[in-house]
């Protein structure tokens, strides 16, 4: 299952993940040899097999919604990398 | 224990009957460890962050404690934990650059649990970069070494938290395990290492690699010790949504070091490895002939013939998990941020792509290509479907035996640069713990012996939430086997 530098720069932006050329090189590589790895796994018979999300029983597990003291905003600011009047600052969302 | 036995080699019950008899105090014995990681740290880097002011803090709490007679069985011990567990006010890096400088408002839960008990907090302890690895050398900061040979690595991805117990840094330990990452290192350190049944143990606080496979565990330098921890941390939690709405029995109960007629499984698959030395081999052989012995009825026709192609399900699954759980690290709310690229999106992706490490990209780029469109049947959904074959199989094997012995790792310690040319490599070196991890079962290991010097670790695995069957088994080898008391001589 090889990839194509194409594929590995497509899987990277979809990651939101910043790769150099010779990132794309190595990964490209690497990546494939681990899927190949896996290849053996569509020859195993699962027709009627149900996937398992998670390991136990547990469905929609939820709290009365009755409000309850979060935690003041200056804690939560403390370690934002660039703030303005109680907000987080970031580039422009919009051009 | 006797007179002679150094404060840094006490056991959890040892210090805790010193500090009831008034022999020592709590800030003694916190000053104790902190001098030994003054000693050994400089050849075993298992701390990231050392809080020295903090736990003589909270040692002298614990001794205010001690005089009123409130103290129970952790108070006043000291311990640390792997920097992946949230503390508040005190720097959590989860060993990567992306978290270098976050400190956490709030403390996990577990970390509030043993706050409650009165125990003392060391520091934080050095692991594979957010939980992703098997020998602590894809921390971004510095590796840790072995205390049995310091040119050989102590596993991972919870290195720190078993270096740390091996080398006496502290009494007991917390890791995390999602693939492996407590029961391998503990094995190649000679240590006790627990992961519980996904479930027993609220992840409120331990920053998220893969929701479904992820569970906190100790590191012990005993199986009983194990046992005190286990019931500290163990429990409900109404803020963690996957913790299982179950009693936590007295584990230390369970240790009545009787196994008489215990059904014990070996499994084929665990034993017929490529790459699995035939001396490690060995050791658990002798463990599994100790076991029979002391009156378990051992089964050799057990098979769990999905067991090969657990590596493929779980490198599928976890890092798909990985991919969603890290998604978060944008550089807009905490964490490193590169503000130097032209938009928006560039920032972003800089920031990813200079405050994680290599492994953890691998990782993202693996789950987002598994999940993405086109793939997801073929990967993420194929893999969910053999998870179910693999949890099936387990409980087949628990409907005639109590409990599964096999190997922790095919190894013993290797070098540090050995396995890092080739990802795959490393990460054969799962191969025995992942499956407990994909069914949710408990597993732990304790040393069975020693390969030319170096740690050999017995894993036993046991049904969903029966700990305390696991436990007794552990207990009733460890007292007859004797490789408790082994310790690296640093």
């Amino acid at each position: 299952m090889a990839l194509t530098p194409e594929e590995v720069r497509h899987i990277a932006r979809l990651a939101r993940v910043g790769l150099t050329d010779e990132d794309v090189r190595r990964f490209q590589a690497q990546l494939s040899s681990i899927l190949d790895h896996f290849a053996a796994l569509q020859a195993i018979p699962t027709d009627d097999v149900p996937p398992t999300a998670q390991p136990q029983d547990l469905i929609n597990v939820d709290r009365d919604d009755e409000p309850r003291p979060s935690f003041p905003r200056e804690e939560m600011l403390a370690n934002a990398p660039e703030r303005e009047d109680g907000y987080l600052r970031v580039r422009r969302v919009l051009e | 224990m006797t007179a002679a036995t150094p404060l840094y080699q006490l056991t959890l019950r040892e210090a805790a009957a010193l500090l009831a008899r008034r022999e020592v105090s709590a800030r003694e014995l916190t000053q104790a460890y902190l001098d030994r990681i003054a000693a050994v740290e400089d050849k075993i880097r298992a701390f990231i962050t050392v809080t020295p002011e903090l736990a003589l803090q909270q040692a002298d709490e614990a001794d205010a404690r001690i005089r009123r007679g409130e103290a129970g069985p952790l108070t006043g011990v000291p311990m640390a934990l792997k920097d992946v567990l949230v503390t508040r006010g005190v720097r959590t890096t989860c060993g990567s650059r992306m978290l270098e400088r976050f400190v956490p408002p709030y403390d996990a839960t577990v970390v509030q649990r043993l706050r409650a008990a009165g125990a003392v907090m060391l520091g934080k302890l050095n692991m594979d970069e957010f939980a992703m690895g098997s020998s602590t050398e894809n921390s971004a900061f510095f590796p840790t070494a072995n205390p049995w040979d310091l040119t050989r690595v102590p596993g991972g991805s919870s290195g720190g938290s078993a270096a740390a117990v091996a080398a006496g840094e502290a009494v007991y330990t917390l890791g995390s395990d999602t693939g492996g990452s407590i029961r391998q290192p503990a094995s190649l350190c000679g240590v006790v290492g627990v992961k519980p049944t996904y479930g027993r143990v609220s992840r409120y606080g331990l920053v998220a690699f893969a929701s479904s496979l992820d569970q906190i565990g100790p590191f012990t330098r005993d199986v009983a010790d194990a046992a005190l921890v286990l019931n500290a941390i163990c429990g409900h939690d109404p803020c963690d949504s996957t913790s299982a709405p179950v009693e936590v029995p007295d584990f230390s109960a369970a240790l009545t070091g009787d196994i008489r007629g215990l059904r014990v499984g070996v499994p084929l698959e665990y034993f017929d490895v490529e790459g699995m030395d035939p001396d490690v081999r060995a050791r658990v052989e002798e463990a599994i002939a100790l076991f029979e012995r002391l009156g378990a009825t051992i089964d050799r026709d057990l098979s769990l013939p999905s067991t090969p192609h657990a590596l493929a399900v779980y490198y599928i699954i976890a890092p798909s998990e990985a991919s969603a759980n890290l998604a978060r690290y944008d550089g807009v709310k905490y964490g490193f941020s590169d503000r130097n690229g032209a938009t928006m999106w560039e920032d972003m992706e800089r920031t990813r792509q200079f405050g994680f490490g290599d492994e953890v990209k691998r990782r993202i780029m693996l789950g987002t290509y598994a999940l993405s469109a086109g793939y997801y049947d073929a990967y993420y959904l194929k893999a969910q479907k053999v998870r179910t074959l693999i949890r099936r199989e387990f409980d087949a094997a628990f409907a005639r035996c109590d409990v599964l012995l096999a190997p922790t790792s095919p190894t013993v310690a290797f070098r540090f640069g050995e396995k890092t040319a080739d990802p795959l490599q490393m990460y054969l070196n799962d191969v025995f713990t992942i499956p407990a991890n994909i069914a949710g079962i408990p597993a732990m290991s304790l040393p069975c012996g020693l390969v030319d010097g170096l740690p050999v670790g017995l894993q036993i695995m046991a049904r969903p939430f029966d700990e305390a069957t696991m436990l007794r088994a552990a207990y009733a080898y460890e007292q007859a086997a004797g490789f408790a008391r082994l310790r690296p001589e640093l």
